[in-house]
């Protein structure tokens, strides 16, 4: 007989792994980002002349090998060969890989949902090519497999013999947040003990990059990329392109006790609304995002005030920047300490939400808020305690992090640090 | 065409493919037993062979093939054929 539970099942989380333009580990990825430089450059996998924007964050000679067989790195998208090392990453330090314990859970318990916006969509924009200029026979059978939404997910529980719910959620750059709140979900509603979850993308192709640019998200700034992502300052003018991945892995509070894993913190809250306001302009006055903190922070348990620090969206273009402060007053009255990791990063789409979960999780427990990149002179409508030039030192409390989405989405966590 | 070169094509395309190591290949190895290659990899090694001997290979002529042999048997009727 199953009963359910009268209090919620908590859930805490033991690894994370990262792989981004910022570096090949979660730590790395957070030591750069609190040096507080942008990893933007000049496009160097394909020729972008004749391109409105010719630069990216791009992660240099990225090498899936210790994880990936050559022999399999073939058949799988770039995208989730991102999203299988961060994995890795994640379930190692979770002590999941490689020893007793991983042979010690009950995998039909363990839920793989790790997102993104768009997918294999390298090997989609290759084989489009191949078909045009090569013919319909010379089309890979492999195409399918490697530019499906939902192959990330697939791969990792393949890999590591995970037979619970695996699946993808994609709410464009709100997908890694999307995905570690649908994971949390999961847990409560008792469907997994263990949910490895996040985001991934690699989108950097030249159909992409001219489709963001031709929408007018994307900075322009190719004589100086460095300078580009500059979140809530008041010269940006759009965001830049990055690719990478994000992985948590998250588990019922009892289970993690029951087999002694290393809590690195609680994830408490998650929100989930649309603004149903336009298909790609977020809602000027921030309703939808509003109401999202605010459902975060109710489904934590915690007051505005709790917050030690944000994450913010701050994708540097003029639309969210400015509508997200307004959103935070709103919610914040005083907002507290403000990060937007982008002006390092790069907008890293629907990995986006997992990787800044994770910077977001690893500075609360530091204590220690990296600082927006660029940020020289803001012209946000509310104002904000934006953290510049330097790391700031900050009490050890929870944190928020924010990420919205093409289509109205918004996504919002409540982690909080573990000892506390 | 010699057979030897057509083999010798097959097991490049192995290689290439399935990444391993030409000196174990034969006419005998089994593409799905001794190189664990599923259809869709025996869909990529033909594709290469029709690429490089300018074929075209119905995938029904594909159900029988099991070995290496076998496939340099497929292409040298398909080239005879042309």
């Amino acid at each position: 007989m199953i009963v359910a539970p009268v209090e919620p099942r908590r859930v805490v989380i033991t690894g994370v792994g990262a792989v981004t333009p910022a570096g090949d580990d979660a730590a790395t990825t957070f030591a750069t980002a609190l040096a507080g430089r942008s990893t933007a450059s000049p496009i160097g996998t394909w020729d972008p002349e004749g391109h409105p924007v010719r630069f990216a964050a791009q992660i240099p000679d990225f090498d899936p090998a210790a994880v990936i067989a050559p022999r399999d790195a073939r058949r799988i998208d770039r995208v989730s060969q991102l999203g299988l090392v961060a994995a890795e990453e994640a379930l190692t330090q979770a002590g999941l890989v490689g020893d007793a314990d991983e042979a010690a859970i009950d995998r039909t318990r363990v839920a793989v949902v790790v997102g993104s916006g768009v997918g294999g969509i390298l090997t989609l924009e290759d084989q489009i090519e191949v078909r045009v200029t090569r013919g319909v026979e010379r089309v890979s059978p492999l195409l399918i497999p490697m530019m499906m939404a939902n192959a990330t997910s697939g791969l990792i529980a393949l890999r590591h013999g995970f037979r619970g719910s695996a699946f993808s959620v994609a709410t464009a750059c709100a997908s890694g947040a999307d995905s570690i709140g649908t994971g949390l979900d999961l847990i409560r509603a008792g469907r997994a003990d263990i949910v490895v979850a996040g985001g991934a993308e690699a989108a950097i192709t030249p159909t992409a990059m001219a489709a963001f640019a031709r929408m007018g998200a994307l900075s322009t700034r190719n004589d100086d990329p460095t300078a580009a992502s500059r979140p809530f300052d008041r010269d940006r003018d759009g965001f830049v392109m990055g690719e990478g991945a994000g992985v948590l892995v998250l588990e019922a509070a009892d289970h993690a006790a029951g087999r002694g894993a290393t809590v690195l913190g609680e994830l408490a809250g998650y929100g989930s609304t649309c603004d149903a306001h336009h298909i790609t302009a977020p809602d000027p006055d921030g309703a939808g995002a509003v109401a999202c903190m605010l459902q975060a922070l109710a489904d934590a348990g915690l007051g505005p005030e709790a917050i030690g620090h944000v994450n913010a969206h701050g994708t540097s273009t003029p639309l969210n920047d400015a509508a997200e402060s307004l959103a935070m007053a709103k919610v914040f009255g005083t907002p507290p300490p403000t990060t937007s990791t982008k002006g390092v990063t790069g907008h890293l789409v629907g990995a986006t939400g997992a990787v800044e979960a994770i910077l977001a999780l690893l500075a609360a427990r530091a204590g220690t808020v990296p600082p927006v990149a660029n940020l020289v002179e803001t012209d946000v409508p509310a104002d904000l305690d934006l953290v510049r030039d330097a790391p700031r030192s900050i009490a050890v409390a929870p944190v928020l992090s924010n990420s919205f989405g093409f289509g109205g989405h918004n996504a919002s966590l409540v982690l909080v640090p573990a000892g506390r | 065409m010699e057979r030897t070169e057509i083999l010798d094509a097959v097991y490049d395309a192995c290689v290439e493919i399935l990444k391993v190591d030409k000196a174990e290949l034969s006419e005998t190895t089994s593409f799905a037993d001794d190189l664990d290659a599923d259809s869709l990899a025996l869909v990529e090694v033909v594709m290469q062979l029709e690429e490089q001997f300018d074929l075209r290979i119905p995938e029904d002529d594909l159900d029988d093939v099991a070995t290496i042999g076998a496939a340099a048997d497929v292409v040298a009727t398909h080239l005879a054929a042309a």
